[in-house]
């Protein structure tokens, strides 16, 4: 099936997400979609899988203008997406998954599961995706749902499959397996679109690349060696970019934080944070890395004094801050930067100043007594704004209307606008452009710089690797293995990220 | 520091601290001791004689014998037994029978209890298990209304308001055209409520409790002025016909099972083809799939071009049609007029009764057996002139549902988008 888009534009109200785009996506080969959180490559996808109507222009399948009015009308027309975020229901099995919408049925509209089992078996056959079909999804590992997703849209025979940054929940020996499969799809003569925003990938896996920025094609390529990956990456940002942060080399000095044998329970009293030992000198960048979900975000949060720890010590500058609040840590010298800005970084609705004194209001210099002093807030939180590269109108701007990047420079703001001595950074740059990620890491390494210890938790391995002085690997709630950042092989690393690493290391 | 390599995977993902179980375990070890105590020392010392339990009346084809239980001597060995649970929960291994035990105990305590309250006297034990069916039937029906709007992410506050009305309107029109007539009438109305119901909360996107809770005003406040202004002057319009029992031949005659679930009318036997049908529905068939579906991630549901909005609607409407028929036999299966507010909260026990049921129909008429029981015991117990006050007794069903809500259940888990608005983007 060869797909024609002719001069796409989607609009929301006075926002234009995309404007006017041409692509051709032909069978049997991979359209790589290259472009920045924002620059609209999902928008676009979502038009083509129907999702959204485009406010003007066409879609060709075949050389024939073809409308849809919704999803289901995409799917019949042989178009299926593999989203971001699974479109998966936990609580069901595989079968189940695979079959909703178009399931195989009886007399009585009685659901005939047997056969959805066989049918999900001939396709598991058909491309070696060995998927249980009885499995239920809550069950199943990050790269296992993912090829659930994708029988979904072989199962509805679809003849163009379009993945939206399908690698950024995988570990790197998954993306191996993930490209084995989109090869034999596009073998098959398939047609395939690629989202991502990774400059390596794009390159591994496309035949052809067209590059986006602020919902404009602003590049292309007919292969995937005609541009280098600085080419790429100028046309995504716009300028050109250096990926590498400069720092100082700088002997890391005294242990800062010490932590022994920490155990952290979830809710289910799930051992999640599994007799956990670390230690982070000042002047020292120590990286967690590892795929998402194995006890990341319960570490941080037992070192931040937001859950309760189960067994062992952390110990800060000598004393047992185990049971300290967070407020008891953030008086020694504790900066953290959350995982989830907009949940537990940020209040949204509040604006850019009274989300800088949320640690500090009830300090004299901002209130006296049971009011505020909103004349040092808003002049204290207008010489962070500008010290940090926040761009807004004004402090009084509503958190919520800045971009990801104003929003998480924001954060850094308050966290470090004062006298730190260790900083925990969970996924620092998680879905920021390009300019952001820059600046959040220069800071992050000026930090250290100054002799603050570090503690930074990614599932991004490259910035794991930029940054680090050394690198810890966690799975399923273990360290399991220990680099240093200079000579880290990133291999060796992917291989822990998997729990398949049995080496020891320092 | 030394790396660790990794043991066996499969292991390390089944391992747990088990530290809320073990909590679990002691709370059910305490409450055992306590109701091996109570059983001890007020209804084992305070009892004397014999409790006769009849089982049939003697004109039954296949009669039983009544059941003779020397009370102390009974009461005395349920002690010894709920010690016993009592004690392994402290005891290694204890926390593998925590739910069972605590179970087995609760039955235990209240056989106790029925021995202590009838000893020296006699009891129907076969009429007071005839009467928690029939008064398990609006629970039932109320939390099949609940499952089926929660399935699809509606939560329905409005079930008591729905009731009611189909109680007000199965007496309105079975007072005027009959007992058929007034029962379509119900099932209508309540449809019609479930139907409102979906377009404030799927298409207006009102707060869902809010919804519900306004519905549930309403229709308060509607049958309460008709009642206590028209139906004073107008007698005629509140004297509804009752639909009369129907036996089913052979099987009504067994021993405690005819009476208890065969000599019903036909609002027992539609609640239990009811729930028959909303489980095929909801776990046998392409709809009910979809309608799950539809509750746990509707936009996953939405991409498959599965109808968000138009499932909630037939699912709530259908709801409202189920506890509307609940709502009919208040009046038309039961005492053939219309009383102010005579639901009565029965609507929110129906709603524990599905969360208690953990969202599956089977389990809500389970849960609603459980209520009815205690609301029967109640009543029967009155006729016993036991020392306790009928005020106590009337709280039973209440206490019934915070303790099995807050003890047993525990967490169960809801449809992940219950109560969630759907924006379609």
């Amino acid at each position: 099936m060869n797909v024609e888009l002719r001069g796409i534009t989607k609009r929301f109200g006075s926002f234009t997400a995309v404007n006017n785009v041409n692509l051709q996506i032909r069978a049997g080969e991979v359209l790589g979609l290259l472009g920045e959180n924002g620059a609209g490559k999902s928008t676009l996808m979502n038009v083509l899988c129907g999702l959204y109507a485009a406010t003007e222009g066409e879609i060709l399948i075949d050389g024939k203008p073809v409308s849809f009015a919704g999803p289901g009308e995409a799917i019949r027309a042989g178009i299926g997406m593999v989203h971001q975020h699974f479109m998966l229901i936990p609580v069901f099995t595989v079968a189940e998954n695979v079959v909703l919408g178009v399931e195989p049925t009886g007399r009585l509209d009685h659901l005939d599961l047997v056969k959805a089992r066989a049918q999900v078996r001939e396709i598991n056959d058909a491309y070696g995706l060995e998927v249980d079909p009885d499995a239920l999804i809550e069950t199943l590992p990050v790269g296992v749902q993912q090829r659930v997703e994708i029988i979904k849209v072989l199962f509805r025979s679809a003849d163009l499959v379009i993945f939206d940054e399908p690698t950024a929940v995988l570990t790197p020996q998954e993306v191996v397996e993930f490209f084995a499969i989109v090869r034999s799809l596009r073998d098959s003569g398939k047609a395939i679109v690629f989202i991502t925003h990774k400059l390596g990938e794009i390159r591994e896996i496309s035949d052809h690349i067209a590059v986006l920025r602020r919902g404009e094609i602003v590049g292309h390529a007919d292969r995937p060696d005609a541009l280098s990956e600085a080419d790429l990456a100028e046309l995504m940002v716009g300028r050109p970019v250096s990926f590498d942060v400069k720092r100082n080399p700088n002997p890391p000095g005294e242990p800062l934080l010490e932590v022994a044998d920490l155990m952290v329970l979830n809710n289910n009293d799930d051992v999640v944070v599994d007799d956990i030992s670390l230690m982070v000198r000042s002047g020292e960048i120590v990286g967690i890395a590892g795929v998402q979900g194995n006890g990341q975000s319960a570490l941080v949060e037992a070192l931040t004094g937001l859950t309760r720890v189960a067994g062992g010590t952390v110990t800060f500058k000598g004393k047992d801050i185990t049971r300290a609040s967070a407020r008891e840590r953030h008086h020694m010298g504790f900066a953290h930067i959350p995982e989830d800005r907009q949940r537990t970084g940020l209040i949204p609705a509040f604006t850019i100043a009274e989300n800088m004194v949320l640690d500090s209001y009830y300090d004299d210099r901002f209130s006296k007594g049971p009011t505020m002093r909103w004349d040092v807030v808003n002049k204290a939180a207008a010489n962070a704004v500008v010290d940090f590269d926040v761009r807004a109108t004004s402090v009084f701007d509503a958190v919520s209307t800045l971009s990801g990047g104003n929003q998480q420079k924001v954060i850094v703001a308050r966290e470090m606008s004062r006298d730190t001595e260790f900083l925990i950074a969970s996924q620092p740059t998680r879905g920021l452009d390009v300019g952001s990620i820059e600046y959040i890491h220069s800071r992050i390494a000026q930090a250290r710089d100054e002799g603050d210890g570090v503690l930074i938790v990614s599932s991004e391995l490259d910035e794991i690797l930029a940054l680090s002085d050394r690198i810890l690997v966690m799975f399923k709630g273990r360290i399991v293995a220990e680099f240093e950042g200079v000579t880290a092989d990133k291999a060796a690393i992917g291989l822990a990220m998997a729990g398949r690493y049995e080496g020891a290391t320092a | 520091m030394t790396s660790t390599s990794i043991s066996d995977p499969i292991a390390q993902q089944t391992r747990k601290l088990d530290t809320t179980k073990v909590r679990q375990a002691h709370i059910t070890g305490w409450i055992l001791l306590a109701l091996a105590v109570l059983a001890a020392l007020v209804f084992g010392a305070g009892s004397e004689g014999i409790a006769t339990f009849r089982l049939s009346r003697p004109t039954d084809p296949w009669a039983l014998p009544n059941l003779q239980v020397p009370a102390a001597a009974f009461n005395y060995l349920v002690a010894a037994v709920l010690a016993f649970l009592g004690v392994r929960q402290f005891l290694r291994g204890g926390l593998r029978w925590t739910g069972l035990s605590l179970g087995l105990g609760m039955i235990l305590a209240v056989a106790a209890f029925l021995v202590w309250a009838t000893a020296g006297k006699g009891f129907s034990l076969t009429g007071m298990l005839q009467a928690t069916v029939v008064a398990a039937v609006p629970i039932t029906l109320g939390g099949l209304a609940g499952v089926l709007s929660e399935r699809v992410g509606v939560v329905n506050i409005a079930i008591e308001g729905m009731l009611l009305a189909g109680a007000f309107t199965g007496a309105l029109l079975g007072s005027l055209v009959g007992g058929v007539g007034g029962l379509v009438a119900a099932v209508v109305i309540g449809g019609l409520f479930g139907f409102i119901l979906a377009a404030l909360v799927v298409t207006y996107r009102v707060d869902q409790i809010i919804a519900g809770v306004v519905i549930n005003l309403f229709v308060l406040g509607v049958t309460s002025y008709v009642s206590s202004q028209v139906y004073s002057e107008h007698r005629f319009l509140n004297n509804a016909p009752i639909f009369s029992p129907i036996r089913i031949p052979v099987l009504a005659d067994l021993p405690v099972l005819g009476p208890m679930l065969f000599q019903h009318n036909l609002f027992v036997y539609g609640a239990i083809l009811l729930v028959t049908a909303a489980t095929y529905y909801l776990f046998h068939t392409r709809m009910g799939l979809r309608a799950r579906s539809v509750g746990e991630h509707p936009r996953a549901a939405d991409t498959l071009g599965i109808n968000v909005y138009r499932t909630r609607y037939i699912n709530v409407t259908v709801a409202g049609m189920v506890a509307g028929f609940g709502g009919a036999w208040f009046t038309l299966g039961s005492v053939g007029r219309f009383d102010e507010n005579m639901t009565n909260g029965l609507g929110y026990i129906g709603l524990a009764a599905m969360i208690f049921g953990r969202w599956h129909p089977v389990g809500a008429l389970m849960a609603a057996l459980i209520f009815g029981f205690a609301n029967s015991l109640q009543q029967k117990l009155a006729l016993l002139n036991t020392p306790i006050p009928s005020e106590f007794l009337a709280m039973a069903p209440y206490i019934a549902t915070i303790v099995l809500v807050a003890g047993v259940v525990g967490r169960a888990r809801a449809p992940a988008a219950d109560g969630e608005a759907y924006v379609k983007e």
